[in-house]
């Protein structure tokens, strides 16, 4: 479950400590933009002892590297598979040779750390536009690829263009990532809302997010955390329905057939995918009373 | 192993510590901090374990806590250290 997936700095500890708490679904640790040239030591090894100690609960945990062009990226991997991290973002991603770098770097960390070749996942945060036109390249460049992010403010300064609140500037951005993920069956992250304070101009930018197909949405605020939720919140009826599908495909099954009808309607495996979906997105709404987190502060909060 | 030189790492500010070590011919640790009645013993000897695991034996350290936690005084003291004894990056990826 990846509906919101909020950035920690990674070289204050006050805020790593609050990731403890804060109810996203992914904690992304950055140890990239967040973090000053002559800090990059530190905040290594801070958030190295931080997931070495502190209990985070179900939340995945993922460390934003360095770009992988710098003597940082090295390090960084091979640290933060040793302390735990359930996935490494790969900032600047353009095309399968910034995979390939990575990748190489976690198969020795793996190794390192004694671990099994591919217990960490990539997340590849593409934010330029050749990123953008090779990002289906990088997708498939590796198996441990596990889902693409948008960076929309650094694209829109790539692209020389205004970052408005509407986003018409990433139109053509976010349906390509969606499209180069969705190919790959890996889930697709939207690009964060840059306003901590505008909570309603998040929601509907959460919204527009999920129309157009991504998982969730990246995260600079915790006020930002409700409003997503929300965004990725189904609908009873939505939910009503993909429970209907769920019984109807295994009444179906139970009989030995691969498509059934529903309210007049064929159902098929595609159906049943999107229901199953519905319903883990229900679910972590609390909708079906299945706790799938400790409860967390900044749950049901503004 | 010795410190060689005066290096820091963390801030002063909320649930961070500055952690400066300097030469010294025997080991010193001195710890300021708000809640040194309650767990300085406790901080002492989560440095005294770090200085250990880094082969350290000479060498004067100065906590001035702001209420960290104790992974944070490990990170911040291995951060200091490896500092003083210079090109930290370069000693991390050669040992690798």
């Amino acid at each position: 479950m990846r509906r919101s997936c909020l950035f920690l700095p990674g070289n204050q500890p006050s805020m790593l400590q609050n990731g403890m708490v804060l109810a996203c679904d992914v904690l992304i640790f950055d140890l990239e933009d967040a973090v000053s040239e002559n800090e990059k030591d530190a905040a290594r090894e801070l958030v190295s002892q931080a997931l070495l100690t502190l209990d985070f609960g179900m939340r995945e945990i993922v460390v934003r590297v360095n770009d992988m062009e710098t003597p940082h990226a090295r390090l960084d991997i091979i640290r933060v598979t040793e302390a735990g991290a359930d996935a490494v973002m790969v900032p600047k991603t353009v095309g399968a040779t910034t995979v390939l770098k990575a990748a190489s770097i976690l198969d020795e960390a793996e190794e390192k750390a004694g671990l099994s070749h591919g217990s960490v996942s990539l997340i590849l945060l593409i934010e330029t536009a050749m990123g953008i036109e090779k990002a289906l390249e990088a997708a498939s460049a590796s198996s441990r690829v596990s889902a693409l992010a948008l960076g929309g403010e650094d694209l829109a300064a790539d692209l020389g263009c205004r970052r408005t609140k509407a986003s018409h500037e990433l139109y053509y951005a976010r349906a390509k990532l969606v499209m180069a993920g969705r190919a790959c069956g890996l889930d697709v992250i939207d690009t964060p809302f840059t306003d901590a304070r505008d909570a309603e101009g998040c929601y509907k930018d959460a919204c527009y997010a999920r129309s157009l197909g991504f998982n969730g949405k990246l995260v600079i605020s915790p006020h930002h955390l409700e409003p997503v939720h929300r965004a990725f919140r189904p609908d009873e009826s939505e939910v009503a329905y993909a429970l209907e599908v769920v019984e109807a495909m295994r009444r179906g099954k139970e009989e030995g057939r691969g498509a059934v009808s529903l309210r007049g309607k064929m159902i098929d495996l595609p159906v049943l995918t999107q229901a199953k979906r519905t319903i883990e997105l229900a679910e972590a709404s609390g909708m079906l009373g299945t706790k799938r987190r400790a409860p967390a502060k900044g749950d049901g909060e503004e | 192993m010795k410190i060689l030189k005066k290096a820091q790492a963390g801030t002063l500010e909320s649930g961070d510590v500055l952690v400066t070590v300097k030469p010294s011919d025997t080991l010193m640790i001195e710890i300021e901090s708000p809640v040194a009645r309650q767990f300085g013993d406790a901080m002492e000897r989560s440095a005294r374990d770090v200085l250990e695991s880094m082969g350290i034996y000479e060498g004067a350290v100065h906590l001035a806590d702001q209420g960290a936690l104790d992974c944070t005084l490990r990170a911040r003291l291995h951060t200091a250290i490896h500092r003083a004894l210079q090109d930290y990056d370069a000693d991390v990826a050669g040992s690798l």
